[in-house]
């Protein structure tokens, strides 16, 4: 199955491939904090694990981005 | 490894974290080669002072029109308005991603500092920054 992902065109070899499986393939260590979009459509996270991908499909995905001063110098969170 | 980037990057990041004080910013750097060329403002949709989030859909636009100037999101960058420039237990925390530099601009100084940090598996390693001029580029 071809498919694009983050842009990149990848084969995959398996024939029926979850979102969550994709993120396992990209070795993604912390998926529960990634986001995913299939073809511009955001995919809950709860979805991952039953959300299959199709041939040509566009699969972008990123990682939460968050942080802050809380926590340094006892600056409270 | 040094993160390359020019000075008016760097500046462009100061006016920001001074700009939204004491709320922190946040934003990502996108480049190609090794370098940084582009800095893209983002959204702190926790407008606080001491955390910061960015919009997932923000991210996602923001990567795409990277990718169509050619280039990679290679760092995120945020403000820590009153706190030096290293990372805190919630940046360390919250650092998912393993393959970008985390840059932290401190106005806590009578200067803006600027540093950058590679942050993986919680391990925290301080990363160089190289100033390059912009012919260079």
């Amino acid at each position: 199955m071809n498919i694009r992902v983050n842009g990149e065109t990848q084969v995959l070899a398996e024939g029926s491939v979850t979102v969550a499986r994709l993120l396992d393939i990209q070795q993604v260590e912390s998926p529960d904090m990634v986001s995913v979009q299939r073809n511009g459509d955001f995919v809950e996270r709860d979805n991952f694990g039953s959300t299959l991908l199709a041939e040509n499909d566009e699969i972008e995905f990123l990682y939460f981005m968050g942080g802050g001063a809380c926590g340094c110098l006892g600056v409270r969170c | 490894m040094a993160l390359r980037l020019t000075r008016e990057i760097i500046e462009v990041m100061q006016a920001h974290a001074r700009l939204e004080a004491p709320i922190e910013v946040c934003g990502y750097l996108a480049g190609r080669d090794g370098m940084v060329r582009k800095h893209f403002p983002m959204t702190n949709i926790d407008h606080e002072s001491e955390h910061f989030a960015m919009d997932p859909k923000e991210q996602f636009a923001v990567v795409r029109a990277a990718r169509e100037l050619g280039l990679r999101v290679c760092a995120i960058y945020h403000s820590h308005p009153v706190t030096p420039a290293r990372p805190s237990e919630e940046d360390i925390r919250l650092a998912f991603d393993p393959d970008i530099s985390y840059v932290i601009v401190s106005l806590a100084g009578d200067e803006v500092t600027v540093k950058s940090f590679r942050i993986q598996k919680g391990e925290v390693q301080p990363e160089p920054i190289e100033i390059v001029a912009r012919e260079q580029t």
